[in-house]
């Protein structure tokens, strides 16, 4: 750090300043503007140490603030919702709160987009350096004001004598331009299990003007006049674009190139590197055209996948290669040998891709032992990590930066896409982007897994449950990392020979059930493919939400059924958390529930049967309830949507709109989940290359009304959102059928013919 | 050998050359023009996300061939208004908060504003038939209705 001349001059000025009392504004070293692509340059470069508040939080010589994010914003409102954290416990106002995302030169590595944790974890975190910051502002005024830290307030980034304002200095006038130098207190570690405080206390949130209030997206108007440019967009002087050859059948190499087959095409040229194969030319219409044109020859393979349609026979028969009891209460077998009656359900959930409505886009520039990369990943630092790891240099030789792209919804193939990017650079010495086509975007990213859900539930002679069992037979949904942190867990290391690093692991739902024999558990069987797969599986948002929760909540209506209960009722006897409890009670009171055990039995012969379903979970200290209204066409197998309605606790809410809008627009992205998403695939290859091989939701299949009922929770510290409503999409629908006709869905996607065949 | 075309794009007049006038137009605005906001989505019709306006009615750039295009008045996004002189729809949008990665934002804006021109007061229908072949993935759709109708209320 000491070599660094802007920071050595910088907390020369600031020791100058302690050193003196009068003299306050000091000239502001303007950094160098670092990259076009890259966001402006900050006046204060971090230290990039995680006890340091420097780290995160910077007064700038005009007043404004920045704020040092090592996580990013995916279009679900943290840029807003975290710059509103700050502004509170700092006392500035919102507009003058500047957010730098995931750029790993400018930014510690928090995490990145993972579980739902901007806010709950990250947020709070920086919320605690801004009081922190706040506290020191005021200690730094007692001097030059002549006050006691304890009668001098904030208003508007300016401290005052509390009793006369004209007593009165600014933050910028304190230390605009110029390091805190202060340390605060650290757990040593980065990313997700970052925790970092600072000693001042937060506000009260009964004293909040901006946390809670429902100020509008920053990003937003960038977006809608089109002045916001995503990765995809930028543009290296004297770059290439490139394209990726991908085989048609799973695990085959080139083992031949004509390259004459694209001789034509100017500037068009072929790079194979071990069994990495890429066209580039300076036009991107050229790679393009490059890549429809080029004749590869291909090694034999034969992946013999099970093909999707009896993907679940071969998972029930698939060998387990690892067997896990996750949580367990009380005594399984005990609680089966007393039951009086046993009721056991079983589910499949199909693959799904993420299917990113632009397929991925990375940007690399190595040269000179260095390399930069522009990215979308969700987890830029790991971006970082994964290409120092493929190109064997020093991860502090490498910079990745964060930029707004397309959605992720988990580990996409963006990762993927600046790996590519990395390689071909290194191997070209130019700068390289690298666009997926769209059937890269559906066929080759990292999938999220399929899986068969058994459940057991043993019931005494008052029709209590007294055992319940719940086992997830699946892939593990780690085959590559959830983040591209290493080599191994890309798609060009599998082609370049990188040993694999798969782990073995699914998981359970929640257990907030109180059952006195509880067994909660998983068994892995091997992935259909090692290396370089399709079908390698990955982090998929809310990863086993949908997946165990589909099991999971269906069974619950299934018992209550086979009990002759009201599903409300029902759940309620065996959650004992009040606020489990509310959130399900709420979303039938808002429903207007009328108890009474499914299915209704009064429609039976109709063409079109109406129903209403439950779901509930608890994810981290969120708490939701969905009820989803539905109606179902026997003759076509359709289910329409009719009405959802929400309960949605997570504790303190930050921007009520922002979070009305990301349960709103995930409640869609589930029912699109249930409703329509299955890769398909061949004993070859995925065959869901493009928008009508992997259907999804179009407008015409929304629910026709979204209610959402926000139960705040000011004393409770936020949990996330961003992901926790979804996974109940699946069971509250399913639910719904049950309760319209009687019969149970037992594998997602509902499709019509799926529906259909059902119902005969 | 390339070829010299010219193009009319948000009221000015360009001149690209291109290797291949079959080559979308889509990559001229991109790549030629700098225009980044039409975007690649999948270069097959099916998403929307590269839409623009050829003469006022929306178009998927993706498809066009540039050498089809040089005799249209083209706008994209950028040229549909500003903060300054917002278009109703993009008001709208923002009244909505409609996006969240607005990756396909061009096609929904777009696809809204033209129908919005031919028809100034659609009912549902009419907004979700032509906004029945878009893609979204963050699930905007809903918003996106609602945002056509503020926009039709503010006229």
């Amino acid at each position: 750090m000491s070599a660094d001349p802007v920071h050595s001059s910088l907390s020369l000025n600031r020791r100058a300043f302690l050193a003196a009392s009068g003299a306050l504004v000091v000239g502001l070293a303007n950094l160098p503007h670092e990259a076009d692509a890259a966001p402006a340059a900050s006046s204060i470069k971090p230290p990039l140490r995680g006890d340091q508040l420097d780290s995160y939080i910077a007064i700038q010589a005009d007043g404004n603030v920045e704020v040092f994010y090592g996580r990013i914003d995916g279009g679900q409102g943290l840029e807003t919702s975290i710059a509103q954290m700050v502004a509170e416990e700092l006392d500035v106002p919102f507009d003058r709160v500047h957010m730098v995302m995931s750029d790993t030169a400018r930014t510690v590595n928090m995490g990145g987009a993972s579980g739902a944790l901007g806010i709950s974890r990250s947020g709070m975190h920086l919320r605690s350096c801004a009081a922190e910051a706040r506290r020191l502002l005021i200690a730094l005024a007692e001097k030059p004001l002549a006050l006691p830290a304890a009668s001098l307030t904030v208003t508007d980034g300016v401290i005052h004598a509390v009793d006369d304002p004209t007593k009165k200095i600014s933050y910028a006038e304190l230390i605009g331009g110029r390091y805190f130098d202060a340390r605060l207190d650290w757990n040593g570690k980065y990313g997700n299990e970052l925790t970092v405080s600072g000693r001042a206390k937060t506000k009260d949130p009964a004293t909040f003007k901006v946390i809670g209030t429902s100020i509008r997206r920053k990003d937003l108007p960038r977006k809608v006049f089109a002045q916001l440019d995503m990765v995809a967009d930028v543009k290296l002087p004297g770059m290439l674009h490139a394209r990726m050859i991908r085989p048609n059948i799973a695990g085959a190499v080139p083992v031949a190139v004509d390259e004459n087959s694209i001789a034509e095409i100017p500037g068009a040229q072929v790079v194979w590197i071990k069994n990495l194969l890429a066209v580039v030319a300076p036009k991107e219409w050229n790679a393009v055209r490059a890549a429809q044109r080029l004749k590869v020859t291909w090694s034999a393979s034969r992946p013999n996948f099970p093909g999707h349609e009896k993907l679940h026979e071969h998972i029930r028969k698939a060998p387990i290669i690892r067997r896990t009891i996750q949580a367990e209460n009380g005594s399984l077998e005990q609680g089966l040998q007393q039951a009086v009656r046993i009721i056991e359900g079983e589910y499949e959930y199909p693959t799904q891709s993420h299917a990113s409505t632009g397929p991925a886009c990375g940007l690399a520039d190595v040269r000179d032992g260095e390399a930069t990369v522009w990215t979308s990943t969700q987890k830029p630092h790991y971006a970082r990590d994964g290409v120092a790891d493929l190109l064997g240099l020093p991860p502090d030789k490498v910079r990745a930066i964060w930029m707004f792209g397309t959605g992720s919804y988990g580990r996409n193939d963006q990762g993927d896409a600046t790996a590519d990017a990395a390689v071909l650079s290194q191997h070209l010495k130019k700068p390289v982007r690298v666009q997926y086509m769209r059937h890269e975007g559906l066929a080759w990213d990292p999938k999220g897994t399929a899986s068969v859900n058994r459940s057991r539930a043993g019931l005494d002679a008052n029709g209590k449950v007294i055992a319940y069992e719940n086992i997830s037979k699946a892939f593990s949904r780690l085959d590559t990392a959830t983040n591209e942190g290493r080599a191994a867990h890309t798609l060009a290391g599998h082609l370049l020979g990188v040993p694999l690093e798969a782990d073995l692991s699914f998981e359970v739902p929640v257990a907030s059930y109180t059952f006195p024999h509880k067994r909660l558990g998983w068994e892995i069987i091997p992935p259909l493919m090692q290396r370089a797969s399709p079908l390698r599986t990955t982090h998929l948002r809310d990863p086993y939400g949908p997946p165990i929760l589909f099991g999971s909540e269906s069974f619950m209506d299934e018992v209550a059924a086979a009990t002759k209960t009201d599903p409300v009722e029902f759940r309620l006897r065996y959650l004992t958390h009040p606020r489990d409890r509310e959130a399900v009670k709420t979303a039938a009171e808002r429903y207007g529930w009328v108890p009474r055990p499914s299915p209704r039995n009064d429609q039976r012969d109709g063409d079109i049967v109406v129903g209403r379903g439950i779901a509930y979970r608890r994810h981290f200290d969120t708490f939701i309830g969905l009820v989803a209204e539905v109606r179902v066409h026997r003759n076509t197998g359709v289910i329409e949507p009719l009405r959802y309605v929400c309960a949605h606790d997570c504790g303190l809410i930050v921007n009520p709109e922002t979070l009305r809008h990301v349960i709103d627009r995930q409640l869609v992205y589930g029912t699109s989940r249930a409703l329509f998403e299955e890769v398909r695939f061949d004993e070859n290859m995925v065959t869901s290359v493009d928008w009508l091989t992997y259907p999804v939701l179009h407008i015409g299949s929304m629910p026709k009304a979204i209610e959402i009922h926000l139960i705040n929770r000011p004393e409770a510290a936020p949990s996330g959102a961003a992901e926790m409503a979804l996974g109940l999409v699946p069971a509250a629908i399913g639910n719904a059928v049950f309760d319209a006709t009687g019969v149970r869905l037992r594998r997602v996607p509902f499709t019509p013919e799926r529906v259909k065949k059902a119902l005969a | 050998m390339p070829e010299r075309l010219s193009l009319n794009v948000n009221g000015q007049t360009h001149v690209v050359e291109v290797d291949d006038p079959n080559m979308p137009l889509l990559y001229a605005l991109r790549d030629e023009l700098g225009l980044n906001n039409p975007r690649f989505g999948c270069g097959l019709g099916q998403c929307g996300a590269c839409t623009v306006h050829m003469d006022g009615v929306a178009a998927r750039s993706c498809m066009v061939p540039v050498a089809a295009a040089t005799k249209a008045n083209i706008t994209t996004l950028a040229g549909l208004g500003t903060p300054e002189k917002p278009h109703p729809l993009q008001t709208a949008w923002l009244e909505e908060q409609v996006s969240q990665c607005a990756y396909c934002i061009n096609g929904w804006i777009m696809t809204g504003a033209a129908l919005l021109k031919e028809n100034p007061h659609p009912s549902d229908d009419d907004i979700e038939r032509v906004f029945a072949p878009l893609i979204c993935r963050c699930g905007t759709h809903g918003a996106a209705l609602r945002a056509v109708k503020r926009a039709a209320n503010a006229t």
